[in-house]
């Protein structure tokens, strides 16, 4: 899960890593509250999961209260890479004398960890990155033995931070270094960290991303779910423990396993090209080894409530659970949805291969389910699931 | 012949009386693998199915002789499961759980390492490992291919069984399912260089998945030291920018690591990219039956 700067801040602030004083806002009225709150100059930034918000206009300098709203009703609902502003912060100006880089992040190439640290950083770092590499210091950090304020200080030595930033640059890179391990994150980045003109080294921004699998450990990041940007079919399945994500075509897929299914994407995108309006994928979902009843159900009934979707292609590999249990849950998924009044309207290829193929091929045929076809091979039925949407089905 | 996992090789499974541990041990045992025991520090000195439970890995090997082990414990003690069958020294260590937290296995990564790497670890987030009519250390479903002289790695579970399904009657040395999790234990690269290496195996099928750059990385050591025949399949060139599909390794960022820059990088290095698992299937049966 990335977060948004704003909360990467308040995690920030929690470690006692310096930060500007800052308060979000999502209308131009808090925005005003904000900036009277916060008096002088203020900085409006736009909150969006992407980087490039500066060039975007995203980031703006404002010199009262009355400025802030003005540069804030032009950020507020911007569009930047497809991120739609919902929210900025409003932070109190902080006076750079200059900007570097940092950086923890997953080496996974290398399968460890690595801290990046540049004493030219700001807007332009991954071209200063590109063209002047050795402006850009890359060092691993192993997990065995973590970084404390010593090793933090000769991170920050190879960035060639100038020596009267090296003590405050490395308080905060011990710090983040706490975040990094203790947060499970897979990155902190911040960029630019600064040196104001009063000496202290400041977190002026901040990315973070949190690994998903430490869930169980991490209880609190839930708070920093953002239910707003969740695309309704999505949060509907994520309810259902649902492995789902909605996609922009009209063949609905279900399949198991992650790698079948993202293969089934390809396969069928790769079919859809010789049909008119060259039908694609609308979905990826994964319903695991299991395929069971419960799964396959929910699993149709979130797909059938994609208006985008004409046709569904349900691609099952039976491995462990053999086909004719997948079949089962077929015929039963069919029979779950209809008791609760959802009747199957859209045209449904399925694709049965593996252990039992042929007996779980003979239990769909003698269920004789309406709209359903069975097709034996994966690429034919493919072919056929794109030909469904295609026609309209 | 095989890599890494031989009808001689006697499996250990930590987890074993959990759920999973259990249904998966009868499973190995069912196909033939040599299971001598299981590792439980509450239940040692018990037995579970007819197999006696031992207090730790380091005992379990003493007793039996175990050469390999199968983590199934859940994510929250797998670490401590991995870095306890690194301090054994047991040879292989095939970590089935899913989900484990990243800096859980770059820690237990470096613990290897720094202990003399004298455990290969395979996953986590895997199906495992299976040499057909041999042994079995995992989750793979044994009865849906034979024997045979193909090698097989893969990031993938189910693409992994639908390519020993498709060339079932041609047969399999050693499937391995690396696992695609952002960091692993064996890379596509460790499995190239023991089947390069394996009298056992004459071609090889890799299946590879967008994230990362390990399928480039094996493209580049492909062209320096495979001599065998090596067919590719990439999955994921449909899947949008930033979203995760499932894996969590399976997750793409910018250029790098997308399905057509691994393809391309495998490509240029002579390897045949088949377009579906089918035509995979396809392009290795040529090369099988062309020998």
């Amino acid at each position: 899960m990335d977060l948004f700067e704003h909360q990467a801040k308040e995690l920030f602030a929690d470690y006692g890593i310096p930060v500007p004083r800052g308060i979000v806002a999502h209308t131009v009225e808090e925005v005003r509250a904000a900036a009277e709150q916060l008096t002088g100059r203020v900085v409006v930034k736009a909150q969006v999961k992407t980087g490039g918000r500066g060039k975007a206009g995203g980031v703006k300098v404002a010199d009262d209260a009355d400025d802030a709203v003005k540069k804030a009703t032009d950020i507020l609902g911007m569009d930047i890479k497809g991120h739609t502003v919902r929210k900025v912060l409003v932070e109190e100006a902080s006076s750079i004398a200059e900007e570097y880089y940092f950086s923890f992040l997953l080496d996974r190439a290398n399968r460890t960890f690595l801290a990046i640290c540049s004493a030219a950083g700001g807007m332009d770092i991954e071209e200063v990155a590109h063209n002047t590499p050795e402006k850009v210091a890359k060092v691993p950090v192993s997990p065995l033995t973590g970084v404390d304020r010593a090793k933090a200080r000769e991170i920050a030595a190879a960035g060639q931070l100038p020596e009267k930033a090296l003590d405050g640059a490395a308080e905060l890179i011990e710090k983040l270094w706490c975040v990094f391990v203790d947060e499970d994150a897979t990155l902190v980045e911040v960029n630019p960290m600064i040196l104001t003109t009063d000496g202290e080294v400041k977190a002026l921004d901040g990315k973070v991303t949190l690994d998903d699998n430490a869930e169980f450990r991490q209880q609190d990041h839930e708070k920093f779910a953002d239910k707003a940007a969740e695309d309704p079919l999505e949060a509907r399945a994520k309810e259902k423990d649902l492995n789902y994500v909605k996609l922009d075509g009209s063949v609905g897929i279900i399949g198991n396993g992650a790698g079948l299914v993202m293969s089934t994407l390809d396969v069928v995108a790769y079919a859809g090209e010789s049909f008119p309006g060259k039908p694609r994928p609308a979905n990826f979902l994964d319903i695991g080894g299991g395929a069971s009843a419960e799964v396959m159900a929910a699993g149709l009934e979130i797909i059938m409530s994609d208006p985008s979707v004409k046709s569904i292609f349900v691609n099952v590999f039976g491995g462990i659970t053999a086909c004719d249990a997948v079949a089962n849950g077929i015929v039963s998924a069919f029979k779950l949805l209809e008791s609760r009044g959802e009747e199957v309207t859209h045209p449904l290829v399925v694709r049965l291969d593996g252990n039992n193929a042929q007996l779980g091929r003979q239990i769909l045929a003698d269920a004789n389910l309406p709209r359903v076809e069975l097709v034996d091979t994966m690429d034919d039925a493919a072919k056929r699931a794109a030909e469904l949407a295609a026609v309209g089905a | 012949m095989a890599i890494w996992l031989t009808e001689n090789s006697k499996i250990i499974v930590q987890g074993m009386t959990g759920s999973e541990g259990t249904k998966h041990a009868k499973r190995m045992l069912a196909s033939g693998a040599k299971v001598v025991g299981g590792v439980n520090a509450r239940k040692a000195g018990t037995t579970h199915l007819d197999l006696p439970v031992f207090g730790t890995v380091k005992e379990a090997m003493d007793k039996t002789g175990a050469d390999v082990s199968v983590v199934f414990v859940p994510p929250a003690f797998t670490k401590d499961a991995v870095k306890e069958a690194i301090d054994a020294e047991i040879p292989l260590c095939v970590v089935i759980t899913e989900g484990v937290p990243v800096h859980d296995t770059t820690e237990f990564w470096a613990y290897c390492v720094a202990k003399g790497n004298k455990t290969r670890i395979i996953g986590p987030n895997c199906p495992g490992i299976a040499s057909p009519g041999a042994s079995n250390a995992g989750i793979i479903p044994a009865d849906i291919t034979t024997a045979g002289r193909i090698g097989l790695v893969s990031k993938s579970g189910t693409l992994t069984y639908q390519l020993m399904y498709e060339l079932r009657d041609l047969g399999f040395s050693t499937c391995v399912g690396i696992g695609g999790d952002p960091v692993i234990g064996t890379t596509h690269i460790d499995a190239l260089e023991a089947f390069q290496a394996d009298p056992g195996t004459d071609a090889i099928v890799m299946i590879g998945e967008i994230g990362g750059d390990a399928e480039e990385r094996a493209a580049a050591y492909i062209e320096q030291h495979v001599t065998k025949p090596v067919v590719a399949y990439v999955a994921g060139f449909t899947a949008p920018e930033g979203k995760t599909m499932g894996h969590a390794g399976a997750i793409v960022s910018g250029s790098a690591g997308t399905a057509q820059a691994k393809k391309e990088a495998l490509e240029k290095v002579g390897v045949r990219v088949g377009k579906t698992p089918s035509e995979t299937a396809r392009l290795m049966r040529e090369i099988m039956q062309s020998r």
